[in-house]
């Protein structure tokens, strides 16, 4: 084993699959010359040269397209995005084009992409550049969805993205490309759709994923000190969801809340829990309940930040209203 | 209307004034960054204040402004208080846009200032947007529209361009060409370097200006104006100009040398006034000091402001998302 911080994990990756592959290419706003607006593709012109890492104009439609045609015709583009928020001005290319094309053709063009960038809040950075997408993309047949929480399963999983057939959205966060962790030594992969039970429990079971899987895990570590056992999973996918793991774990503690970024109708915790009454419906203790952010935009004030974002707090309260225990 | 307006000693003195006024507020917004007073993206025009001080004297208070991010110098320059975009900055109450925008959103509905914006480009279409407004209500009123040179690559330009050319909005697109979008300059986004060309595919009046310098900024903007009013359409304005700073605050600046840096600040359109200033005797020395220590109040007003006002509170977060007062959020 080896610590790596997130961003270097995922620099490993798209190294090491350029090096396999070369029909693999990065491209985006800053990435090469800059050496990425956040670092994570430090290093990788000097490596591979202009040809495979490519600065954008800010011209989101015009390469998020670009990469899709060159898919079409047999590239497999590794597309930045500065931050999936400027994903929407190329959102017409990834849905129209990328999730469509394999179907439309009756199964001649598919469209090996990975759309990479940072998702969700950093921060103060106010209503436009604190979104979740993650469900919005999820909802979408024909992508797959990646969110990881760590170094490790970053690599692993940017990784099988790139090798993938069909086109990932890949999403990542500003505020953990400074974390660091463990990650194996040589070469590993991570299958998408596959969900990670980060700790046992029999108690209560957390669902998260991405960045804010932190704040799950912070809430079980209070919540243990109480003599509270909990199961902590991490999804790492929202598309396709390992539903599998969720029911089994609901199985056996009965009791769920889940963590999720985002806003609240129609998010991942929304799917889950339908599907968790339709499969586990006799196994519930108590209503699965959802920690989200608010029904708001992000203000940029840090009280309007706090007031909107999942906190330990919140997710400690909802637990214990599933677990019916004093507060 | 459409006269041109005298350039005499009044406007050196504003734009002196003005600009002065600009560059003391975000050098002190950066200091109190650093010391970590507030937090967030801080983008400065600190070194382009001539295009707004430009536009504002060649402009009415009737007229229409929109911008990108970089946006404190336009409501200063349009008179908005100091104090609330310093509140702003703070995330305060007290603030232009109650602590909900930021640095990179500055709205001031009452000087007609359409707010900065963050998606890049994304503005573009909405200033077109504003004059077709005007249009339609049939008014003179113009809407200036700024852009960087890295915004310029939307697409969202070329689809703005030709429709605000079709019906002949009366809108003024002003490229603030700094010359980097973040770490890329604009030789590397485009074989089509001279932005101002950008308009020529549609037959829309374009030409660069030095956009470092006031009378240059002052009579591009009027020309423009004057077409717009008169129902001509819109115009393009490729400003030359150089932000002395980052492109936030955590920019090391290593896509551009010393020297360029130095070469610019040469050209700096607060000392080029001064000088005018004095060389015509527009001021005595007593007066300029009196100027400039009226800025440094000014400035100095606006963090004690920004400092003592309150802070929002949580329940604040479901003020202002739906003019309907009682939407049903969901709370759980
Ligand atoms: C659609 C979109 N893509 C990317 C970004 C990230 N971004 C913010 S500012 C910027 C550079 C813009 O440069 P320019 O238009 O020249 O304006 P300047 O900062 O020089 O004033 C980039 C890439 C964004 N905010 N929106
Ligand atoms: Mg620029």
């Amino acid at each position: 084993m080896k610590i790596l911080q997130f961003r270097e994990a995922l620099n490993e990756a798209m190294c090491e699959e350029m090096e396999r592959d070369e029909n693999v290419y990065l491209m985006g706003e800053e990435v090469a010359e800059y050496n990425g607006a956040y670092k994570v593709s430090k290093g990788m012109l000097d490596k591979f040269g202009p040809k495979r890492v490519i600065d954008t104009p800010i011209s989101e439609l015009g390469f998020a397209g670009i990469g899709v045609g060159s898919a079409m015709n047999g590239m497999r583009p590794i597309i930045e995005f500065m931050t999936f928020n400027f994903s929407l001005v190329g959102i017409d290319q990834i849905i129209n084009n990328a999730a469509k094309m394999y179907n439309m053709s009756g199964g001649q063009y598919n469209v090996p992409i990975v759309f990479r960038g940072p998702t969700g809040s950093a921060g103060q950075l106010a209503a436009t550049h604190s979104q979740n997408f993650e469900s919005w993309y999820a909802n979408c047949p024909g992508l797959k969805v990646v969110v990881p929480s760590n170094p490790k399963d970053a690599k692993g999983l940017l990784k099988s993205a790139i090798r993938d057939n069909d086109p990932v959205i890949f999403m990542e966060s500003e505020q953990m490309y400074g974390d660091k962790g463990e990650v194996p030594e040589g070469e590993y992969l991570i299958p998408l759709g596959v969900a990670n039970v980060i700790k046992k429990g029999t108690d209560i079971t957390f669902v998260s994923f991405g960045k804010i899987l932190k704040v799950a895990q912070a809430a079980a570590e209070e919540l243990e000190k109480e003599g509270v056992s909990v199961e902590v999973i991490d999804l790492r996918t929202v598309r396709p969801i390992d539903y599998d793991t969720i029911i089994e774990s609901i199985k056996k503690t009965n009791r769920m809340v889940i963590v999720e970024e985002a806003w609240p109708l129609g998010n991942i915790s929304t799917e889950l829990t339908y599907m968790i009454q339709k499969r586990a419906f006799d196994y519930l203790d108590a209503p699965v309940r959802r920690v989200t952010n608010a029904d708001v935009p992000m203000s940029f004030s840090m009280p309007l930040v706090e007031a909107t974002l999942p906190s330990v707090e919140k997710v400690i309260a909802a637990a214990k209203d599933v677990l019916y225990v004093e507060k | 209307m459409a006269k041109k307006k005298s350039l005499g000693k009044e406007t050196y003195l504003h734009w002196y004034e003005s600009m002065l006024l600009m560059r003391k507020f975000e050098e002190k917004a950066s200091q109190l960054y650093i010391q970590r007073k507030f937090t967030g993206f801080l983008h400065l025009y600190i070194g382009q204040e001539a295009v707004v001080a430009g536009s504002v004297s060649a402009t009415t208070e009737n007229d229409n402004m929109i911008t990108a991010y970089r946006c404190h110098a336009h409501p200063l320059g349009r008179g908005t208080d100091p104090k609330k975009v310093m509140a702003e900055l703070y995330g305060k109450v007290t603030g232009l846009c109650k602590g909900k925008g930021g640095s990179m959103h500055m709205f001031d509905k009452e000087r007609r200032i359409f707010g900065g914006h963050g998606i890049v480009g994304g503005q573009i279409p909405l200033g077109a947007g504003i004059a077709f407004a005007e249009k339609y209500k049939g008014t003179k009123n113009v809407t200036l529209t700024y852009m960087g040179d890295g915004a310029v690559r939307q697409g969202a330009l070329h689809e703005t361009f030709n429709m605000a050319m079709t019906w002949k909005l009366p809108v003024v697109f002003i490229i603030e060409n700094n010359q980097y979008a973040m770490g890329t300059s604009v030789e590397r986004t485009s074989n089509v370097t001279d932005l101002y060309k950008l308009g020529c595919a549609y037959d829309m009046p374009s030409e660069p200006v030095d956009g470092m310098t006031c009378e240059a900024v002052h009579d591009a903007v009027s020309r423009a104006v004057d077409r717009a009013r008169k129902g001509e359409g819109p115009t393009l304005l490729e400003m030359k100009t150089y932000r002395y700073k980052g492109h936030s605050m955590s920019d090391p600046r290593k896509y551009r040398t010393k020297e360029e840096e130095e070469a610019y600040k040469k050209l700096d359109p607060i000392e080029k006034v001064l000088k005018t200033i004095k060389d015509k005797k527009y001021a005595s020395a007593k007066q300029i000091e009196e100027i400039n220590k009226r800025v440094k109040q000014q400035v100095e007003e606006a963090v004690k402001f920004a400092e003592e006002s309150p802070l929002p509170s949580p329940e604040d977060i479901y003020n202002d998302v739906y003019s309907e007062p009682n939407y049903p959020f969901i709370k759980e």
